[in-house]
């Protein structure tokens, strides 16, 4: 139990570098998001205007949208870190592929949460079948099928091979999935959409860019407790099974 | 030419395994025969007009009975543990990924030719399209879906949740696949111009192309243990 302890430990300091400069950035992204996300709230609900129409709802949008980015950021590192992964086959590449992905369930969850809220009083209904939300929810579905493949695997290195390369097609797929489900819809009314551009309040489009600034460092900051996480979970592992190991000799000395 | 002979080889050991038992293809046509069955009782076809619920219905059972055949292409490999001799032979891996592909979409493509005049006959329409262009529709999506589906089935097969994985990863995936085979075939049905359904070829193409590239990339990946 002591070796097996030491040889973490070991593994540890030879990676303390590395892991100085990862607490440091999560300490610094920690404080940036606590000052950032309630000023947020202060600048989204006393300080940009009313939007004519739609009324007080209208302000999900400022974490409807950015939660929109954080999730397409979460599917798109998860792509590059998975194909790093198999070129490079080292385990810090692997988790960051894996948080990047549940990171980018959790922004959509929001993203698919929050639509519905929105489009009850401004469209009269939950659920349509518009574009965005139907290829949205494809999207959810696709990553949750990402998260379920992990759990499933026999090894942690399939589970990291085989979520590497569903990674990769996941990403690949994305882009054929919104055209696909346009094209789909192309003959139906768009109800309304949705991207900013004409009549948007300057006001707006700077709150727009201050929440979408906090909900990337916020996606940062979970991508960094979600590593230290899954590597403290790699030790907890090591560590059970070589105490498994050594518990037999125990009994038998 | 090597390679192309280890596709042919790998897709023709399936064959002569389906030709000896005959287990699958009857299996696979029951079930798509089934899943007609049940949309018949679900939707009343007198009234509503086929073109318009016809080809989603088809696809529907072409889909649901192609994940059963692609999940069975790879257990097959898995029971004994017969992949180990794939493994070991001399041939590329992703000739055995094009191998398992080609083999798969001949049993879908068997499937769908079959099913179509009993689906026609079922709800009694009449054919008038271009025949040559809904052909072409089926192969492409079936193409489509058996590249990203053989690819996925290679995995799911030897983790712990292999069958109900498979749907649950292929389904989301294929959607492109299903949207593209069930607006050609609507289009290619009610008659109209190439001009409006052509675009949807061209996705199912593209589709076939990034897939099929993309997992003879990765396939050694997949099969390294």
């Amino acid at each position: 139990m002591v070796v097996s302890s030491r040889a973490v430990m070991a593994k540890r300091a030879v990676e303390s570098t590395a892991n100085g400069t990862a607490v440091l950035a999560e300490r610094i992204l920690f404080i940036l998001v606590a000052v950032l996300v309630p000023y947020c709230l202060h600048v989204v609900f006393r300080i940009v205007p009313t939007e004519g129409k739609m009324g007080v709802v209208q302000r999900i949008f400022y974490f409807h949208v950015p939660s929109a980015f954080a999730g397409f950021l979460g599917v798109g590192l998860c792509a590059l870190f998975s194909a790093l992964y198999l070129w490079t086959r080292d385990r810090r590449l692997d988790l960051l592929a894996h948080a990047s992905a549940e990171i980018g369930v959790l922004f959509f969850t929001i993203v698919l949460l929050t639509g519905p809220i929105w489009a009850r009083p401004v469209w009269g209904v939950w659920w349509t079948g518009e574009v965005r939300l139907t290829s949205t929810l494809v999207l959810w579905l696709l990553y949750m099928g990402y998260l379920i493949l992990r759990r499933s695997a026999e090894s942690p290195d399939q589970a990291a091979r085989f979520c590497a390369v569903l990674g990769i097609v996941g990403a690949l797929d994305v882009p054929i999935i919104y055209y696909s489900v346009e094209w789909w819809r192309g003959l139906h009314p768009r109800v309304l959409k949705i991207s900013g551009g004409q009549g948007l309040d300057p006001a707006m489009g700077k709150a727009l860019a201050l929440c979408s600034v906090t909900f990337l460092l916020f996606f940062l900051l979970l991508l960094l407790l979600r590593v230290r996480l899954g590597r403290l979970q790699d030790d907890v592992e090591a560590l059970t099974l070589d105490a498994g190991r050594r518990a037999p000799r125990a009994e038998t000395a | 030419m090597t390679y192309l002979r280890a596709v042919l080889l790998v897709a023709g050991k399936d064959l002569r395994v389906e030709l000896r038992s005959r287990e699958q293809l009857v299996t696979l046509l029951f079930f798509a025969l089934l899943v007609l069955v049940v949309f018949n009782f679900a939707f009343d076809f007198t009234v509503i007009d086929f073109v318009t619920l016809g080809p989603g219905v088809l696809w529907v059972a072409f889909i649901f009975s192609g994940v059963l055949a692609i999940g069975r292409s790879f257990q097959i490999e898995r029971e004994q543990d017969r992949i180990q001799g794939i493994l070991l032979s001399p041939i590329d891996r992703s000739a055995f990924y094009l191998g398992k592909v080609a083999a798969t979409v001949l049993f879908m493509a068997v499937v769908e030719i079959l099913i179509v005049p009993v689906a026609v006959v079922m709800f009694n329409f009449r054919f008038s399209g271009r025949i040559l262009l809904a052909i072409l529709a089926l192969l492409l999506n079936t193409v489509g879906f058996a590249a990203v589906g053989t690819l996925f089935a290679a995995m799911t097969t030897s983790t712990r949740r292999s069958e109900l994985l498979l749907p649950l990863l292929l389904f989301p995936a294929a959607v492109p696949v299903a949207l593209a085979a069930v607006k050609t075939t609507s289009h290619v049905l009610a008659g109209r111009p190439f001009a409006a359904y052509g675009h949807w070829l061209q996705m199912s193409a593209a589709y076939d192309v990034i897939f099929l590239a993309a997992a003879v990339l990765l396939f050694d990946y997949v099969l390294e243990d």
